[in-house]
């Protein structure tokens, strides 16, 4: 039965505040725990998040997290937030899914799916990081909220916001799928559809947020706290593993952000004692059409070029990707591996993931299970390892990407006679099929 | 060669708070030159030690990324804006 999230207040939300400054992942200066996120004072790199580890293992123990709410707010102790009244809408806590049909048709022995599709409210992980955004966004007096947006986060934020009563502005690229624009409208924000590809809404956005300093950009000035909550992917796949770290994870690479968080948790969980330490293997997914980060993969090289995006994977389309240096470095340092995949292929991983496990994701996840199968073909990940791949959005959200690839319905009359033939010509194209896929 | 350049907010503290400011300068170098006698120290934000950009600072001209164009010596025209951004996470 699913848990009501009116809950009374649990030991892992009373927990007192562990983090301490933000101190810049380049030149190491620090911060006051304000709304920035560069560090202007030196070098202008990113800001993030410091910690107060010994006070976090005294606070938590894997019972008391296990007893906490039934979302990412169990781990609310390693997250930059305050409060003991976070916003909870369920966000977090989806399934981890072990595979056999598809880990059988990519010849893996253990691979599980953390299925962010049917992540609440809106189905992506992006609503992990918005919690956590929104709820830093009210501490620090914000009462209008913005982002910019591939789609998914503004799905996030404006759903959000709209629950926790906050004014509500996203910036999209105007080409985004219809799914991705209605899903956002309908929780009542202004939406700016910009003429232009991401980057040049992030830029926008970053225009406007020089003179709008009253408004808490997610992705802007409230970077370093909203980056945290993807460290719950890491967490939870942790404790759903039954305490211990996976092998090997393939997760999609847009900004290179979600990627190394994921490896920042899994540390994290390290460091205060809840799991052992071993070595995971780090490896991204990227479409052909935006890849970045793994021509710089391919080519050896440490620096990213930026490049214009041209695919259908529009939620991973980052051609001027952030964190895609410290992607990089760690797909290397831990001996895994940056590739990419045509739209074709993203489409055929679409189809494979639903068709052996029943999760239909977005093009993001094609991607993730596009390059899951290219690497597996390839040798690159050992069947024996325990593997997980993220699944990171919802495929209703992108329709238009599978429409003319996935058949019809075959139509007939309300009799028996039209049903048999329906059938006949169904199990004749099943056979035509068939035939093709051995030729 | 009069452009109007777009300060971040990080760096507005060099510029007496003001997020836009008119400037000379025939190229990205030259305007970096000038933006440095006018708001001394802003440089050294944008720049390492050996002069060249930092990884986490993007320049735009005309909203396209100068790395599209001719890096630190693309030409500056009259009346052209410089967006100066530092590299953001997206989604």
């Amino acid at each position: 039965m699913t848990q009501a999230i009116d809950r009374p207040q649990t030991p892992a939300l009373s927990t007192r505040p562990n983090f301490t400054a933000l101190r810049c992942k380049e030149c190491g200066e620090t911060y006051d725990l304000g709304p920035k996120h560069v560090c202007e004072d030196v070098c202008f790199g990113p800001l993030e998040v410091v910690y107060d580890y010994d006070a976090i293992r005294r606070q938590v123990t894997r019972a008391s997290i296990a007893a906490g709410p039934k979302s990412i707010w169990r781990y609310k102790a390693f997250l930059p937030v305050a409060t003991d009244t976070p916003i909870d809408v369920g966000t977090g806590m989806t399934p981890l899914v072990k595979t056999n049909r598809l880990a059988r048709r990519l010849g893996l022995k253990s691979l599980y799916i953390k299925n962010d599709a049917v992540n609440m409210p809106t189905l992506s992980f992006k609503d992990r990081v918005v919690s956590v955004a929104l709820t830093r966004a009210q501490e620090l007096g914000f009462t209008t909220v913005s982002c910019a947006s591939t789609g998914n986060l503004a799905n996030s934020t404006a759903a959000i916001a709209a629950h926790a009563g906050l004014d509500c502005c996203v910036f999209i690229p105007s080409d985004l799928e219809a799914g991705k624009v209605l899903g956002t409208l309908i929780y009542g924000p202004t939406v700016m559809a910009v003429n232009g590809n991401y980057d040049q809404v992030n830029r926008l956005c970053c225009e406007v947020a020089n003179t709008h300093d009253s408004w808490g950009f997610v992705n802007i000035n409230l970077r370093p706290y909203y980056s945290e909550g993807s460290k719950t992917l890491g967490y939870e796949v942790a404790e759903q593993l039954g305490w211990q770290l996976p092998d090997h994870i393939v997760a999609p690479l847009a900004s290179g952000s979600l990627f190394t968080k994921i490896h920042k948790g899994f540390q994290e969980f390290v460091k205060v004692g809840l799991v052992d330490d071993k070595p995971v293997r780090f490896s991204g997914a990227q479409a052909e059409g935006c890849s970045p980060i793994a021509q710089a993969f391919e080519e050896g090289r440490d620096f990213i070029s930026p490049v214009k995006p041209n695919t259908i994977a529009k939620s991973i389309a980052i051609g001027n990707p952030a964190d895609g240096v410290y992607a990089l470095e760690l797909a290397r340092k831990t001996n895994g591996n940056i590739a990419a995949v045509t739209d074709a292929e993203i489409i055929d991983g679409i189809k494979l993931l639903a068709e052996t496990e029943g999760i239909f994701t977005e093009t993001a996840g094609g991607t993730t299970i596009a390059v899951l199968k290219k690497l597996a073909e390839a040798g690159k990940i050992d069947p024996d390892e325990t593997t997980v791949a993220y699944i990171t959005g919802n495929g209703l959200k992108t329709q238009e990407a599978v429409h003319g690839y996935i058949g019809e319905p075959l139509t007939l009359e309300p009799k028996l006679d039209s049903f048999e033939r329906a059938l006949e010509r169904a199990r004749t194209l099943d056979r035509l099929e068939w035939k093709q896929a051995s030729v | 060669m009069s452009v109007k350049v777009l300060i971040p907010t990080p760096l507005q503290k060099f510029t007496n708070n003001q997020a836009t400011l008119n400037l000379e300068g025939s190229n990205i170098v030259e305007l970096l030159e000038v933006l440095d006698s006018t708001c001394p120290g802003i440089k050294a934000r944008l720049c390492d030690d050996k002069g060249e950009l930092r990884r986490f600072v993007n320049f735009y001209v005309n909203s396209e990324d100068i790395r599209f164009l001719q890096g630190k010596e693309t030409a500056l025209a009259d009346g052209d804006e410089v967006s100066i951004v530092p590299a953001v996470a997206g989604g």
